[in-house]
């Protein structure tokens, strides 16, 4: 077993650069979430982004079932265009700012960040289960770690702070069960 | 100027500089969440081994900073919190939810927005989990159906604040909340010394300083309150369209935008009897009467369907008129004449509950409207908002007026002036 990711090719060879303080990461992302609750009204989020480019991509394919489907026909019943949302440009801005900090950085390349002791084709699998499970909860809980744990926690949102607790219990719960995963 | 910006709440091809905004708010989450190692999910499930709490740090800093701020802001009377999106709380799916996110959090090692982050960063397994996110996310709407009474109604509390929860003002929650905050951060650094082998004399001194300067925001906070109802009274704004219709062209719409006092002063908000007789019939109108006059005025007469909440007793219902009832919900005020009623307006208004109304001339003014034929005597001395007919009996609403026949009314003429503004979209705001 190596622990050393398989494919380490850096897009731009810049050196790479060790993360941000936590504590100021953290500030800069409360300042940005209060930019965006001072100026919009709304707060950050994603994974309605993700619910609804599925809306979108099926009402391409089945429009007859997305009027039927309760849940899609919110989004995209009739002549309603999911995409039209402002979540939408929140979510494709998050996937340039992500990529332009890694690239500033040094962190930009194709590799797999995973637990010393799994293969890549495990760390796959289980990446795209838990992004299966993750996303379902999500959509059941009305948003994910940012629209409810970010947002609602600092809106101070009373089920937002239950799901917050939640997302951590959860998780808690179960990491001594898939240690093998990450230690 | 008002925050938020009323052209910013939602994104709209009439304004394709929200596009920009918004793009620019997700492209600085994006970048904040990559500098700060949120690309790498082995740095993210370190949070579950307690040998590294990077997650819970940025995640607290984050929702403290941003609190201390918001409500600052709220405070100083530049942010009106009546429009920023407070995500419902819907207890029991919102718990199920966050359980298994966390089973999607350690399974998979990322959470939706870290995912991008990592996928746009060239990790392979942030872009299998984002490729699950679209399959979880389609599950769900294929499955929601079978769950659809629970989802929508279980642990409904609407829009609900910790500071009504607790009872608290706001100041003091924002406080105990960056206290926790600030004991979570000592007890994950004392986990990471233990567990993850962390040399804590090597972390920067300055995180203390920024420990001493949030708390000292959050202490401003609790200093300057929140604004009081008369000052967020008199930033209440109204706004009333007009249409003027035009010989072969597009009717011209007029935009107003009015104060509270100018809408009692125009009589936007006093509806005539017959609006609030035809509003009754309106299904798709969720009317709300409520009766400000005494309790014996009450039962002396009163309108059927009408709850009696005597002026004193406003203040307590306002909470449970801002959360219990659905988005299409009209309240009509009356009193024997307009005085009690105009009083809870102005309350209720304030506290923005939205879709208030008043019944023009009050009850006095419904009799002598409806009841008419009813031969009640008129009482001698009329005025100051006291009833105006006498009654020799308390009969409630025994009698014909209470609740008119709505054929022998068929057509009445009125001025509509009920514009119903129709709360936030509940599925609309946050991660939604």
């Amino acid at each position: 077993m190596t622990t050393a990711p398989i494919a380490k090719k850096n897009i731009f060879n810049r050196p790479e650069k060790p993360y941000a303080n936590p504590y100021l990461g953290g500030m800069v992302l409360g300042i940005v979430l209060f930019l965006a609750l001072f100026l919009t009204g709304n707060g950050l989020g994603s994974s309605g982004g993700t619910t609804r480019l599925v809306a979108f991509i099926e009402d391409q394919i089945n429009p007859a079932h997305v009027d039927r489907t309760p849940y899609l026909l919110k989004m995209a019943g009739g002549d309603k265009n999911p995409l039209d949302d402002w979540i939408i440009p929140v979510f494709f801005g998050a996937l340039l700012g992500g990529f332009t900090s890694g690239t500033i950085f040094g962190r930009t390349k194709l590799e797999t960040t995973k637990g010393p002791n799994v293969t890549n084709r495990t760390r796959w699998l289980m990446a795209f289960l838990g992004g299966t499970i993750f996303l379902y909860g999500a959509r059941m809980a009305r948003g994910c770690t940012s629209g409810q744990a970010l947002t609602g926690g600092a809106t101070l949102a009373a089920g937002s702070w239950a799901i917050m607790f939640a997302i951590f219990g959860g998780a808690y719960a179960l990491a001594y069960f898939v240690r093998k995963l990450w230690l | 100027m008002n925050f938020p910006l009323p052209e910013f709440i939602a994104t709209s091809a009439s304004h394709p500089w929200t596009y920009v905004l918004f793009g620019l708010i997700g492209f600085a989450f994006g970048f904040t969440l990559e500098m700060s190692g949120f690309g790498n999910s082995r740095k993210l499930a370190a949070q579950f081994y307690f040998t590294d709490l990077t997650v819970l740090k940025v995640m607290f800093t984050a929702i403290v900073t941003a609190m201390v701020l918001t409500f600052g802001a709220v405070g100083l009377g530049i942010l009106n919190f009546s429009q920023v999106w407070v995500n419902p709380t819907y207890l029991s799916s919102g718990i199920l939810g966050g359980l298994i996110m966390g089973v999607g959090f350690i399974v998979g090692g990322f959470c939706p927005t870290t995912s991008l982050a990592a996928a746009s960063t060239g990790k392979v397994d942030g872009m299998f989990f984002v490729f699950g996110g679209f399959f979880g996310a389609f599950l769900f709407s294929e499955t929601e159906k079978y769950f659809d009474h629970w989802y929508t109604n279980a642990g409904y509390y609407g829009r609900l604040t910790l500071d009504q929860v607790f009872h608290l003002p706001i100041g003091v929650v924002v406080l105990l909340a960056v206290l926790m905050a600030l004991f979570m951060f000592w007890g994950a650094e004392q986990l990471e010394r233990i567990f993850g082998k962390r040399d804590l004399t090597k972390e920067p001194k300055l995180r203390i300083a920024g420990a001493g300067a949030l708390c000292l925001l959050a202490l401003t906070v609790v200093f300057i309150g929140t604004p009081s109802l008369k000052e967020k009274y008199n930033k209440l704004t109204f706004t009333r369209t007009e249409t003027i219709p035009q010989v072969n062209a597009d009717p011209i719409v007029n935009t107003y935008v009015y104060s509270a006092d100018q809408m009692l002063e125009k009589r936007l908000v006093q509806i005539a009897p017959a609006e609030l007789f035809k509003t009754v019939y309106n299904q798709s109108i969720n009317l709300i009467m409520l009766d400000v006059r005494s309790e014996s005025d009450f039962n002396l007469y009163h309108i059927k369907g009408a709850i009696n909440v005597p002026l004193a007793s406003i203040p307590a219902i306002i909470p449970d008129l801002l959360t219990e009832p659905p988005a299409n919900s009209v309240f009509v005020l009356m009193s024997n004449d307009e005085a009690a009623a105009t009083k809870a307006w102005k309350q209720l208004s304030a506290s923005a509950v939205p879709n208030v109304y008043i019944l023009e001339g009050g009850i006095n003014n419904w009799i002598a409207f409806f009841g008419k034929d009813e031969g009640f005597k008129a009482a001698s001395s009329i005025g100051n908002d006291k009833l105006g007919f006498i009654f020799p009996a308390a009969l409630g609403s025994k009698y014909e007026s209470c609740d008119p026949n709505p054929q022998a009314y068929e057509a009445l003429e009125f001025e509509a002036k009920i514009k119903l503004q129709l709360k936030r979209d509940k599925s609309g705001g946050g991660c939604g």
